[in-house]
């Protein structure tokens, strides 16, 4: 008896939650559409009035922030800072029109999904699907078609008109590839060259400081400094400005002779004065990080690191080669200047780059 | 006698088959079927049924911002200048006072400080724009997860990939525009890029910015392509995949009643119609308030472009930041020989970018080949009962953020004071490393829980509930889980690898099979053969079990 209680005890022989167990057949066997209970909505009036309000009310304080919205753009400055935490200093008009645009918009869109999920219908429904695919007899319609209008045609049969429709075809979206030519000039040589090629030995071009637009001298230089430079003659409101500080950009630092590791830089430099070019080899960003205890500069873009040092050598990252280094000296006056263009091409390397 | 005044007022006046309106709307919807035809395109749409689940909500967001982005985008317009002149600032934003800067940069310095409204419109706009890739792309692992790329919707597929690529240029194009400081930047980066390229590289760098870098004509030319070319192809290509989710309605999961061949859900009008449209106005009212609080790409704080300088936190929108990671973390390489150079240290990163879209891509119809399955298939897949394809959608997405924390390697290093040198080795090998082991963690994480599926339709429930027996036993009761959850848990394709032909034919004459075909084969065996999947429970196995006594 013991044994009979205990088995009927087992939640499992008359079910769980209420559900009748259909393990007769198919275990498995999909039940269907589970039955529709309604909602508090459906059989309660007054849950179904304090919905509606709830809907009215959004949509109402919607309204409100719309006149709000208006209100802010005539009434605030646009200059107006204000303090908001945790935000911090914010322009006013900003904050307000985001704000009241922000619960104008919010509160239509939780008024209606409000709406949908409270006092709209919530019976699932099913609806059938149809295959893609066509029918065999239709499928065989379509084609005999097709095959009559391709017979009339004489695409087939006339092989010399398909190949060379086909060659026409092929050839004449080239006219509108060769439109696109005069987009831009041709590259000729122009990478490989900078401003400082107007430098000669007979009339070599000043380094001027960038920050203070004047010539510089070697005592001005301390070891361990980095300065900015730019080639004499080379003014921000010039038209080309943009295009030569892209490549003519040189950086200028002073290392102590003992500290040099390359000779032919040290022959390029001046009294440990060594000028490299600011615009880094891999794709072109100008390097300005510069960490004089090791005498490496690094790329803030993609963290190339090279050692001045060392004839700027990569010692790490993605770049691919050496930044170039520009020959410096002293004119007769003990400006430095240089003397000629870079001995190759600045920026990132390219096809044609030997 | 009543046949001829019919006549007579038929002639006078030609009669309409029609019933007459009720009441002005019909009059009016009459007015417009006559010309457009409309009764018969609302008739399979207006009550049109869609499934249920929180996760298709992922595309309707991809929608609203794509139309906030419009929105706001053409008000830009009106006020941005896409020019390149040069001229020098004097607004109310002191500390760039005097300051000679390009139009572009200008005239977004105006919009942000001169126009009432204005920056918040291009803070909605950019904000938009982060959460619109961001949306695609989450929706895209949804339907790649849940295999709703599969016959009839691989061409869908390909148009919301489409949509995400296009998506993703189109963000870059559009956060160069402005001629700041930090998409100056990314403009140069895209410089080195293309002089990459051997061959054309050079000449292609010339024609796009339309001489040396940087040039006047490239803002004007991103300008034209970001509001004009790019958009107009996306939204042709978003109307062609609406129209494929209305033609092969969407897909549901298993469960009472849901079948491969009916959608069980609830009517476009109404409650889709309030839903979806409500929805709408969520997550414009969403981006708002963040636009208001939370600042996004403040190019006052950067200043306007020169090739010269560059500002800290060089960093592109979050979706660009793989390619970002792929240039920062691949060495050096540049092979020089007759005169040329190959710069394999950004030509590398350049050719796997596509080819880390392209895998995407061409995915349905590598599943589809491997699997050979030709069927229609409407019910999505649970990720646990595709352990394969879900290994395959997690090895991609850290290969993804992997990427991208290898595009914030400074980041990451200020602000967990680690080695920016030790990041990028830890980036170089896991790029090999990472997604395998996420693929196979991932596939044995599936296999557990189809195990526990299966446990669970064959011994029930734990019910918490512990029982002695009469022999002094302690047994934890199960309870037999409801029907509807048995089905949903066990309606699932188990489908068999391809095998290959015999290899002698009833007459003995040697059949050989292919390499492709072998490759194939095997490839299907790993996709569904014993390792990928935990067979179903039977109903013979469930009988056993339940008619038992319950000592389980």
């Amino acid at each position: 008896m013991s044994h009979e209680m205990s088995d009927e005890k087992l939640p499992e022989s008359h079910g769980s939650e209420g559900h009748e167990v259909a393990v007769h057949g198919d275990p498995f066997a999909d039940p269907g559409l589970p039955a529709h209970g309604p909602r508090r909505t459906d059989i309660d009036e007054r849950a179904a009035k304090r919905a509606e309000r709830q809907v009215s009310l959004l949509f109402i304080v919607s309204m409100l922030a719309t006149v709000g919205f208006i209100a802010s753009y005539v009434a605030i400055d646009i200059d107006k800072i204000v303090y908001i935490f945790p935000l911090g200093h914010v322009s006013a008009l900003n904050f307000a029109l985001g704000m009241t645009l922000g619960v104008a918009l919010f509160c239509i869109g939780a008024g209606a999904v409000h709406w949908a999920r409270t006092l709209m219908s919530d019976h699932e429904i099913p609806a059938d699907r149809h295959p893609i695919e066509a029918d065999d007899e239709l499928r065989a319609d379509v084609i005999e078609q097709f095959q009559t209008g391709a017979a009339e045609s004489g695409f087939g049969r006339r092989k010399m008109l398909r190949n060379t429709l086909i060659g026409s075809m092929a050839l004449v979206p080239l006219s509108g590839v060769v439109l696109l030519r005069d987009l831009g000039p041709l590259p000729e040589d122009k990478l490989a060259h900078t401003g400082w090629e107007l430098a000669t030995p007979a009339k070599p071009l000043k380094l001027i400081n960038m920050n203070t637009n004047e010539p510089m001298k070697p005592e001005d230089i301390v070891t361990g400094s980095l300065t900015f430079a730019k080639p004499e003659g080379l003014e921000e409101d010039q038209e080309i400005f943009q295009e030569q500080i892209a490549k003519d950009a040189l950086m200028i630092i002073r290392i102590a002779p003992e500290d040099l590791k390359d000779k032919t830089s040290a022959e390029l430099g001046f009294e440990g004065i060594l000028a490299y070019s600011k615009i880094c080899t891999h794709v072109g960003c100008p390097i300005s990080l510069y960490e004089q205890q090791t005498h490496h500069a690094l790329c803030p873009c993609h963290q190339s690191t090279f050692d001045l040092a060392d004839g700027a050598r990569v010692i790490f990252g993605p770049a691919g080669h050496p930044l170039p280094q520009l020959k410096i000296t002293t004119d007769e006056k003990g400006f430095l200047v240089a003397t000629g263009d870079f001995q190759e091409p600045v920026g990132p390397s390219y096809w044609e780059r030997p | 006698m009543s046949t001829a005044n019919n006549a007579t007022s038929g002639a006078s006046k030609p009669a309409s088959t029609r019933a007459k309106p009720a009441n002005k709307f019909e009059a009016a919807a009459d007015w417009t079927d006559g010309r457009l035809g409309i009764y018969t395109l609302a008739k399979s749409n207006l009550r049109k049924i869609f499934p249920d689940h929180w996760s298709f909500m992922l595309g309707e967001i991809c929608l609203y911002t794509f139309i906030i982005i419009i929105l706001t985008g053409v008000y830009l317009t009106l006020f941005f200048k896409p020019s390149m002149a040069e001229t020098v600032y004097h607004g109310t934003y002191a500390p760039l006072n005097g300051i000679r800067m390009s139009e572009a940069y200008a005239s977004t310095m105006d919009i942000s400080f001169e126009v009432r409204g204005g920056l918040l419109i291009r803070q909605i706009h950019h904000w938009a724009a982060i959460v619109f890739v961001a949306a695609m792309l989450v929706h895209m692992m949804r339907v790649f997860f849940t295999g709703a790329f599969r016959k009839p919707r691989e061409i869908n597929w390909l148009f919301g990939a489409g949509l995400l690529f296009l998506g993703m240029f189109d963000g870059f194009m559009g956060y160069s525009l402005p001629d700041d400081l930090l998409s100056g930047t990314g403009i140069r980066f895209m410089e080195g890029a293309i002089l990459a390229v051997p061959l054309v590289g050079t000449y292609l760098q010339f024609f796009l910015y339309g001489g040396q870098f940087p040039g006047t004509d490239i803002v004007p030319r991103f300008f034209t392509i970001h509001v004009l070319l790019i958009p107009g192809i996306m939204l042709g290509l978003l109307v062609a995949h609406l129209i494929l989710v209305f033609y092969h309605k969407h897909t549901q999961f298993a469960g009472p009643g849901r079948t491969e061949k009916n959608v069980v859900g609830m009517p476009l009008m109404p409650v889709y119609m309030a839903k979806a449209g409500g929805f709408f106005f969520l997550v414009f009212g969403v981006i708002a308030a963040a636009s208001a609080i939370a600042t996004v790409n403040p190019i006052w704080a950067y200043g306007p472009y020169r090739p010269d300088q560059v500002s800290t936190d060089a960093q592109p929108d979050w979706y660009m930041g793989f390619s970002e990671g792929l240039i920062r973390v691949m060495p050096g390489w540049e092979i020089r020989a007759w005169g040329h150079t190959l710069n394999m240290g950004v030509f590398v990163p350049l050719m796997v970018f596509p080819l880390v879209l392209m895998a995407i891509w061409v995915y349905p119809f590598l599943e589809a080949w491997v699997t050979g399955d030709k069927r229609e298939h409407h019910i999505a897949d649970r990720p646990r009962n595709a352990p394969v394809r879900t290994g395959f959608g997690a090895a991609w997405i850290s290969l993804y953020v992997l990427l991208l924390l290898g595009g914030g390697n400074d980041l990451l290093a200020t602000h967990l004071h680690l080695s920016i040198n030790t990041i990028t080795y830890f980036v170089r090998v896991g790029f090999f490393v990472v997604p395998v082991l996420t693929f196979f963690i991932t596939k044995r994480w599936c296999l557990g829980l189809q195990r526990r599926d299966k446990d669970k339709v064959l011994h029930g429930r734990e019910s918490g509930i512990i029982k002695r027996l009469p022999h002094g036993e302690f047994v934890e009761i199960h309870e037999q889980l409801p029907q509807d959850k048995l089905y949903k848990l066990t309606a699932h394709e188990q489908p068999q690898p391809i095998e290959l032909p015999a290899e002698v034919d009833e007459n003995g004459v040697a059949l050989k099979a292919g390499r492709l075909a072998k490759a194939r084969a095997k490839l299907s065996g790993a996709f569904y053969g014993e390792g990928a999947q935990i067979a179903k429970p039977t109903a013979e196995e469930h009988h056993e079990i339940t008619s038992g006594h319950g000592h389980h």
